[in-house]
């Protein structure tokens, strides 16, 4: 016993175009990959070999370390990260991470646009301490 | 049941086409709104909640007074308004979703509006009110679709539902009170720290709703073959004559209190609202407008000759409708926030980006309230076929 | 199969709920990461050695020093720069954390016609009242404005939704909103100190920032003694001496939210 497909064409031509909406950033990218970004490290960063934390653990963790820092500067007003090493840190974006690691286009952003990450961090705090323009 | 909203004239077509534009129009608008800021509307630092927050508070009104219905009907065994509770649970979905658009719309930083849920603070009211109002949409639409779809099958609802009708009673009741209470507990804002407006929110609720719900069962009865039935338009009239005098009794009486204890703080509000304060008085106008829109529905609605002519109350629910609105929208709002903290008058204007999104999310309910109106007259034309 | 639909949808839920339970991301950021050798010391978050603290801090102005707007323009502007607050054109985008205001504005309802000239004429600074009952904390719907143990009424800018709330239930007129992107309207931005983005209220933090580098509020240091700062809740302090020796009052007291700025007037 076999059942009907009413609507048969209606519903194929729907299905062909929901796949190929569905699969465009395949098909439209194809050839188009690009390579894994590289980060150019400023002279300071160069020369202070690590980071606040290791640089395997910055690299997957950043984001929660920073999520942290924030909320523990803001709500419970403490300021200083002492690290494993048992370096001290102030916890702040600008004036830290980005006191040494102060060219955002050729760092921060290479893998956040390469991911397709926008963190609104930047609308607040300014990513450029050093600039002396 | 959703096939029925599908199905229909050219009109109904129009309609929707019609709304859907204008909703569309001021999603558009609120997309700059997104990208520039609340700069586009007329706020300012002392006149820090405008039109939207206006809209809101009214609707709030608009969706509790479904209640008026339901209460009648399964408390009370009101039989007439069993025909008509569908189109009450429904105006408040309408209702409802325009609120929670116009806190949307409002809101700074609305892609972080789920903080309300990640960071629960019992002692905010509008944490409170996120619950109530969803709550309330959630209870509206489980209960209107399962009465609705046991109508269409000619049986009876499941037994579980006459739980949550049971519940939706004192929550609609909830839902203006805790709005109320975002405004009468704030020390600063001596105009609406009183203990009276809760009453009075919902005296011109149950004025609003009703009124509107006259207008569309009018509506509905013109234009499709489903008559809500005179009297229950008749019973909906009685409601909003009480609840509108009610209303306005209460708004004397918080007259009579600022100005027999001649206050300056609690007269000052009132007095810019009505007369002016120190050269400022762009509501004024619109405020009387008001009053004299309430005071005219009431002479029209209390004579019993003049309420059962249908003509006359559609006329005297419109009076209504718009009094109530811009007493509440209006008045209720920047009275609140002028003069400022600081004894400083600074006016409140509406800017027309904010009109339009304001208009498009008015249209946006109004779709919504189509939608669900057209099931509604479609199953009932398929019952009583 | 009768139920098959049912059940699958019931197993599908109890995975979705299973998944994204087991698989949640671990996160430490005070976990060791592990080194070579066997001493690792987990990472701590303290404050600073010289960072100033109190039980309640408090201020108190001598308005009999401030007699000027002349005297007053020094300390907004020293409050307003190193805090980026924008300056709008638009005095309905104003955004403001400390100004000058006359008597009658700054205490509505007190005060008689017959007011002592030079209350009448001295300009008052106002700013937020850090209050000890405050009604903005309780009106906030997510902690986005809270108060600290310390008694500062602070903002988490990451986390206000913009809603204004707490504009609405401050009895002072403290708050400002960004009603568009401050960054344009900055005189010169301060590099060290964020700014805010449009949609997120702000107000006075007295300066939570200085304090905890052990550094005097910016409106204090540039007062030049007129402005007294400290902890209300010591007995030995400065703000608690200046208390005990001269009359001073709070705005809006009736209403019961504690303010800790006093005006010695």
């Amino acid at each position: 016993m076999s059942k009907k497909m009413y609507n048969k064409e209606q519903v194929v031509a729907g299905l062909v175009i929901f796949v190929a909406l569905v699969s465009f950033p395949f098909w439209y990218n194809f050839g188009k990959a690009a390579p894994a970004p590289t980060l150019e490290l400023t002279k300071e960063a160069k020369a202070a070999k690590v980071c606040v934390r290791p640089t395997e653990y910055m690299k997957a963790e950043h984001m929660q370390l920073l999520d942290v820092w924030r909320d523990t500067v803001v709500r419970e007003g403490k300021r200083i990260y002492v690290n494993e090493a048992g370096k001290a840190f102030n916890m702040s974006l600008s004036n830290t991470c980005l006191d040494c690691h102060s060219n955002k286009a050729e760092f921060c952003d290479r893998c956040h646009n390469y991911a397709s990450v926008d963190p609104y961090c930047y609308d607040c705090h300014i990513d450029n301490p050093k600039e002396t323009k | 049941m959703l096939e029925l909203a599908i199905k229909g004239s050219k009109r109904y077509y129009g309609l929707l086409a019609v709304l859907a534009g204008i909703a569309g129009l001021g999603g558009a608008f609120w997309l700059w709104q997104l990208d520039f800021g609340l700069g586009i509307t007329g706020m300012s630092r002392d006149v820090s909640w405008g039109f939207y927050i206006a809209q809101f508070t009214f609707l709030v009104g608009v969706a509790a007074g479904g209640v008026m219905v339901v209460l009648p009907y399964y408390l009370h065994d009101y039989k007439a308004f069993g025909r008509i509770t569908i189109l009450g649970e429904f105006l408040a979905i309408a209702a409802i979703v325009m609120c929670l658009l116009f806190i949307t719309v409002d809101l700074g930083q609305p892609m972080r509006m789920l903080n309300v849920i990640f960071y629960p603070t019992p002692n905010s009211m509008l944490f409170w009110d996120m619950i109530v109002l969803n709550g309330y949409l959630f209870l509206n639409v489980v209960i209107g679709w399962n009465v609705l779809e046991a109508e269409r099958n000619n049986t009876k609802y499941p037994s579980w539902v006459k739980i949550l009708i049971y519940v939706s009673i004192p929550w609609a009741i909830s839902i203006h009170t805790v709005t109320a209470y975002l405004y009468c507990g704030l020390p600063g804002r001596g105009f609406w720290l009183t203990a009276i407006l809760a009453p009075r929110f919902l005296s011109s609720a149950f004025a609003a709703g009703p009124a509107l719900l006259i207008l569309l069962c009018l509506m509905i009865r013109r234009f499709t073959n489903f008559d809500p039935g005179r009297e229950q338009i008749q019973s909906l009239a009685k409601i909003v004559t009480y609840a509108l005098i009610l209303n306005v009794f209460f708004f004397l009486c918080e007259v009579f209190v600022a100005f027999y204890s001649q206050i300056p703080e609690h007269m000052d509000h009132i007095k810019y609202l009505f007369v002016g304060l120190h050269g400022h008085g762009k509501l004024v106008p619109f405020m009387w407008t008001s009053m004299a829109l309430m005071a005219l529905a009431i002479i029209m609605l209390i004579p019993p000759r003049f309420r059962a002519n249908e003509t006359l109350l559609a006329i005297s629910c419109v009076m209504v409708f718009l009094g109530t609105w811009i007493d509440k929208g209006l008045g209720m709002i920047s009275g609140g926030f002028v003069p400022n903290p600081l004894h400083e008058i600074n006016e409140y204007v509406p800017t027309i980006p904010e009109l339009i999104i304001t208009l498009g999310v008015w249209a946006a309910g109004f779709l919504v309230l189509t939608l669900l109106f057209k099931i509604t007259v479609g199953v009932k034309e398929e019952v009583h076929a | 199969m009768e139920s098959s639909r049912r059940k699958f949808l019931k197993v599908a839920g109890i995975s979705a709920v299973g998944m994204s339970v087991g698989t949640r991301p671990v996160l430490d950021a005070l976990a060791a990461t592990g080194g070579e050798h066997g001493e690792i010391k987990s990472p701590e978050m303290v404050k600073a050695e010289n960072a100033l603290s109190a039980v309640h801090w408090g201020m108190v102005i001598d308005t009999r020093k401030l007699q000027t707007a002349a005297d007053l323009e020094p300390l907004i502007e020293a409050c307003h720069s190193i805090h980026n607050v924008p300056h709008h054109e638009l005095k309905r985008q104003e955004i403001k954390w400390i100004w000058e205001t006359e008597f009658q504005h700054a205490f509505p309802g007190t005060g008689t016609q017959y007011l002592n000239e030079a209350a009448q004429h001295r300009p008052f600074l106002v700013l937020c009242n850090h209050c000890q009952n405050p009604p903005c904390v309780r009106a906030c719907p997510t902690k986005a404005t809270f108060q600290r143990e310390d008694g500062l009424v602070l903002m988490d800018f990451h986390r206000c939704i913009g809603c204004r709330f707490c504009m609405a239930a401050c009895p002072f007129g403290a708050r400002s909103f960004n009603f568009r992107d401050p960054r344009p309207f900055i005189p010169e931005i301060n590099k060290k100190f964020p700014t805010r983005s449009k949609g997120v209220v702000e107000k006075c933090n007295f300066c939570a920032e200085r304090l905890a580098e052990g550094k005097m509020p910016a409106c204090v240091e540039a007062s030049k003694g007129a402005i007294a700062f400290g902890d209300l809740d010591n007995p030995e302090s400065e703000v608690r001496k200046l208390l005990k020796e001269n009359y001073a009052i709070r705005r809006k007291e009736t209403l019961g939210t504690e303010p800790s700025v006093y005006y010695i007037v």
